[in-house]
C-alpha cells in the first residue's frame, strides 16, 4: 500500500494488490471475480468446441472430424459449457457479487467456505481438463450408462471425479445463500420487502442444495463401478442402467432451473429499472420461483418416455411437466406487464432483457411440445431437443446472465462501458443466436438426430444456415469482451447509481468499499420503488 | 457493532446471529447429505423389488453379530457426543476432554469392526467384482446386494473419518479452553453432524443385516 499525497477512496479493489491477497481472499467481491475469471475461460473453451461442431456441420460428410472425435466433442462441449460454466455463471459470479449487498450485509455467513468453493471448483475442474487434454470423454454430458460404465474407451472415471468435486462447490455456494438471505437480512428488509434477484437465488439455492448431492452420488456409482467393479447399474448383474437415467435426471432437470432462475431474478431487476416502475405482481413472482424450484424436482421422467419407463408413469410426468408451465409463464407476463406503458429506456442491459423474454418464450413452449408423449417420440433425440434446450440456456440464461453483466459491472468496476457498443452486441447476438438454432427446429421436425457428425445431404441447407449463424454468434460474444476490458482502463468513472436504480447495493460507492457499507442500511419501504415521473429514486 | 467479541466473525453483527447462521448451515448441509444417501437407498429400494431373494441371500451372509455390536458402539458414541455438547454449553473444559475423547475412541471402535468385516467379506469373495464367488441360485444378483453394501457402509465410513477428524480438531480446541458458556457453536454443530452419521446407520443396519431376518 502507497501512501500518495491525494490518498484515493479505498475499495474493495485497491485495499490491496498482492496475488495472495486474491488467492486467499475472503471477500465475496473477490470471489465473485475469481470466478468471473474461471468461467469466462470455460466458456470460452466451450464456445471453441461448439465452433468446431458446427465446422464439421457445414457439409453432410465428414471433412474436419470422424465420429469419434466429433462425439468427443460434443461431449466435452456439453460438460463444459453445463457444469463449468452455466450451473456456476449467475450464482457464483453475480449472485456471490450482490446477496450480500443486496441485502445489507457486510459478507456471506461463511467467507472463508465460500473461497472454499472456489478451489473445489477449480479442482474439478482441472481433472476435467486433464480428462480432455489426456485423450477427452465420448458418453455425452449425460454419462449414460451401460455406454459410460463399461464399454467407453475413454476418460470416463477422470471427468466424472471432476463433475463430482465441482459439485460441492455448487452445494457450498447454495447453503451459503441460504443461510445468509435467512439470516444476514439488513433491519428492516422483510421476505417480500427482498429484491426478486434475491427470491430467484434462494430458490436456486435450494435445487442446489437437494438436487445437486444426487448426482454426486450417481456420478460416484458410475466412476466405482468402472474403476472397482461395483456393479450398480450392470445389466449383466440384473442391474437396470434406467435407474441411472431416473438418478441423472433428479438432478440434471432441475439443473436446468439452477441456469435459469437466476436468470430470472436478474430480468426482474433489469425490467423494473428500464422501465421505471414497481414490478408487476411482486409476490407472484417471488412465488413462481418457489413454485418452478418445486415442480422442477418432479418432472425428471419426461427425459425418458422412450427409455422404456411405464406408459402411465410416463403421463404423470407429462402433465407435471406441463405444470412448469404456469409459473414460467406467469413470469413472462408479470414482465410484459411491468413494461406497459413504462417509461422505456433502451439500454444495453434491458435489450439483454427484452431478448430474454422473446427467446425464452420460445424455448419455453417447445418444451410443451417435447413435454406431450406423442409429440417426443417424434422429436426425441432430434434436432428440436438441441434447439430447445438452446433456446433456453443460451437464449434465456445466458441472455439473463450477460444482462446482468451489463447492468452490475459499474457496481462492479466502477467503470462505464461503451453503452453505443454494447447496444451493438446485444443486436447482434440476438441476430446469430436466432440464426444458429431456429433452423435446428426445422432439422429436428424433419428428422436429423443429434450427434451425428454426418447427414443427409438435402438438410445441408438450414445446416449452412446455422453454422452461419453461429459465427454471428461468436462474434456477438467477441465484442463485450473488448469493450468490457477496454472499460477497466479507459471507461469514464460509473459513480454511486448510474442507472438511476433502487436496491441497496445502489446505495454504496462503486466499486463498494471491502464492507460493502459504512454503516448497516435500515430499509423502510417495498422493492422497486421507482417513481415513474422522475429519473428514479435514491433511497 | 459495539459488543463485537473475539469469536465474532467480522460478517456478524453479534455471536446470536453467528450461532443461529452456523446452525441453520448444518442443518441445511444435513439437508444435502439427506439427499446424498438418498440416492443410494432409493436405488436399494428398487432393486430390492426385483431381486428380493437375491438380496435376502446377500444379507445373510453378513455378520450380524458385529453389525449389532457396532450399532451399540455407534448409539453409545451419541450419548457421549451429546455430553460433550453439554459440557461445552456449560464451559466444562475436563468434562468436554472426557466426552470427546471417548466419542473418537467409540468411532474409532466402530471403524475398527467394520475393517474386520470388510477384511473377512474379501476372504470369503464376497467383494463384487471379477473375483466374486458364491454359492447358490442368486450369485449373479447377489453382487448388486454386495455392490450396495459396500457403496452403503464404504460412504457411511468415510462420513465417520470425517467425523472423527473434526472431533479431533475440537478435542484439541477443548484442550486450549476455546469453548465456554458463550461460545460452544463448533462443539454443537459438529455434534449435529456426528448424531446425523449414526442416524443413517440406524437406517443401514435394518436395511442391509436385518432385511432378511424375519421368521
Amino acid at each position: 500500500m502507497t501512501d500518495a499525497a491525494p490518498e484515493p477512496r479505498k475499495h474493495y479493489l485497491n485495499c490491496e494488490y498482492s496475488v495472495r491477497s486474491w488467492l486467499l481472499t475472503t471477500d465475496h467481491k473477490r470471489i465473485a471475480l475469481l470466478y468471473l475469471v474461471s468461467i469466462s475461460a470455460f466458456f470460452m473453451l466451450g464456445g471453441i468446441l461448439a465452433g468446431l461442431l458446427r465446422l464439421e456441420l457445414l457439409t453432410p460428410q465428414a471433412d474436419l472430424v470422424q465420429a469419434e472425435t466429433y462425439n468427443k466433442l460434443f461431449t466435452m462441449h456439453g460438460i463444459t459449457m453445463i457444469f463449468f460454466f452455466l450451473i456456476p455463471s449467475i450464482p457464483a459470479v453475480l449472485g456471490n457479487f450482490l446477496v450480500p449487498m443486496m441485502i445489507g450485509a457486510r459478507d456471506l455467513a461463511f467467507p472463508k467456505i465460500n473461497l472454499l468453493s472456489w478451489y473445489v471448483y477449480t479442482l474439478g475442474a482441472g481433472f476435467t481438463v486433464v480428462a480432455m487434454v489426456t485423450g477427452g470423454v465420448d458418453t455425452g454430458w449425460t454419462f449414460y450408462t451401460p455406454y459410460s460404465s463399461t464399454y467407453a474407451n475413454t476418460n470416463v472415471i477422470l471427468t466424472a471425479l471432476g463433475v463430482f468435486i465441482t459439485g460441492f462447490s455448487s452445494i457450498l455456494t447454495g447453503l451459503n445463500f441460504v443461510v445468509t438471505i435467512h439470516k444476514m437480512r439488513a433491519p428492516g428488509l422483510t421476505w417480500f420487502r427482498l429484491p426478486l434477484f434475491i427470491w430467484a437465488h434462494y430458490a436456486t439455492s435450494l435445487i442446489m442444495i437437494l438436487g445437486t448431492p444426487v448426482i454426486a452420488i450417481t456420478i460416484l456409482l458410475v466412476a466405482l463401478e468402472r474403476g472397482l467393479g461395483i456393479g450398480i447399474f450392470d445389466p449383466n448383474l440384473g442391474g437396470d442402467p434406467v435407474l441411472f437415467q431416473h438418478l441423472f435426471w433428479f438432478y440434471s432437470h432441475p439443473a436446468v432451473y439452477i441456469m435459469i432462475l437466476p436468470s430470472m431474478g436478474v430480468m426482474s431487476e433489469l425490467v423494473a429499472c428500464f422501465s421505471r416502475k414497481r414490478i408487476f405482481g411482486y409476490n407472484f413472482v417471488a412465488g413462481s420461483s418457489m413454485a418452478i424450484a418445486i415442480l422442477g424436482f418432479l418432472v425428471w421422467g419426461h427425459h425418458m418416455f422412450v427409455s422404456s419407463q411405464s406408459m402411465y408413469a410416463g403421463i404423470i410426468f407429462s402433465l407435471l411437466s406441463f405444470l412448469v408451465a404456469v409459473p414460467s409463464a406467469v413470469k413472462v407476463f408479470n414482465w410484459t406487464a411491468t413494461m406497459y406503458k413504462g417509461s422505456i429506456a433502451l439500454r444495453t442491459p434491458m435489450l439483454y432483457a427484452f431478448g430474454f423474454v422473446g427467446l425464452f418464450t420460445i424455448g419455453g413452449l417447445t418444451g410443451l411440445f417435447l413435454a406431450t408423449l406423442a409429440t417426443d417420440v417424434h422429436v426425441h433425440g432430434t434436432y428440436f431437443v438441441v434447439a430447445h434446450f438452446h433456446y433456453i440456456m443460451v437464449g434465456g440464461a445466458i441472455m439473463g446472465y450477460m444482462g446482468g453483466l451489463h447492468f452490475w459491472w459499474p457496481k462492479m468496476t466502477g467503470r462505464l462501458y461503451s453503452d453505443a457498443w454494447g447496444r451493438v452486441a446485444a443486436v447482434i447476438l440476438f441476430v446469430g443466436f436466432n440464426l444458429t438454432f431456429l433452423p435446428q427446429f426445422v432439422l429436428g421436425f424433419l428428422g436429423m438426430p443429434r450427434r451425428y457428425h454426418v447427414y443427409p445431404p438435402e438438410f445441408q441447407m438450414l445446416n449452412v444456415l446455422s453454422t452461419a449463424g453461429a459465427t454471428i454468434l461468436g462474434l456477438g460474444y467477441l465484442i463485450p469482451v473488448l469493450y468490457l476490458l477496454w472499460s477497466l482502463f479507459k471507461g469514464q468513472p460509473a459513480g454511486d447509481n448510474p442507472w438511476g436504480a433502487t436496491g441497496l447495493e445502489w446505495q454504496t460507492p462503486s466499486p463498494p468499499p471491502t464492507f460493502n457499507f459504512d454503516k448497516t442500511p435500515v430499509v423502510t419501504e417495498e422493492a422497486y420503488a421507482y417513481d415513474s415521473s422522475s429519473e428514479g429514486h435514491r433511497g | 457493532m459495539a459488543e463485537h467479541s473475539s469469536h465474532v466473525a467480522h460478517q456478524f453483527d453479534d455471536s446470536t446471529q453467528q450461532y443461529e447462521a452456523s446452525t441453520l448451515g448444518m442443518w441445511a448441509f444435513l439437508l444435502t447429505e439427506i439427499m446424498f444417501f438418498g440416492g443410494l437407498f432409493a436405488g436399494f429400494f428398487v432393486y430390492i423389488l426385483g431381486h428380493a431373494q437375491a438380496f435376502a441371500e446377500g444379507s445373510r451372509h453378513l455378520d450380524i453379530a458385529l453389525g449389532t455390536v457396532n450399532t451399540v458402539v455407534l448409539l453409545g458414541s451419541s450419548l457421549t457426543m451429546a455430553l460433550a455438547v453439554r459440557s461445552a454449553q456449560q464451559g466444562h473444559r475436563n468434562g468436554q476432554l472426557l466426552f470427546l475423547g471417548l466419542t473418537v475412541i467409540l468411532g474409532s471402535v466402530f471403524l475398527g469392526i467394520k475393517g474386520l468385516e470388510y477384511a473377512h467379506k474379501f476372504a470369503q469373495h464376497l467383494v463384487p467384482g471379477p473375483g466374486f464367488r458364491m454359492e447358490g441360485p442368486h450369485a449373479q444378483s447377489a453382487q448388486l446386494f454386495f455392490s450396495f453394501y459396500f457403496a452403503m457402509t464404504g460412504v457411511h465410513a468415510l462420513h465417520m473419518v470425517v467425523g472423527i477428524g473434526l472431533l479431533a480438531w475440537l478435542f484439541v480446541n477443548a484442550w486450549r479452553g476455546k469453548y465456554t458458556e458463550a461460545y460452544f457453536t463448533p462443539v454443537e454443530v459438529s455434534g449435529l453432524y456426528w448424531h446425523f452419521v449414526d442416524v443413517v446407520w440406524i437406517f443401514l443396519f435394518p436395511t442391509l443385516y436385518l432385511v432378511a431376518r424375519h421368521g
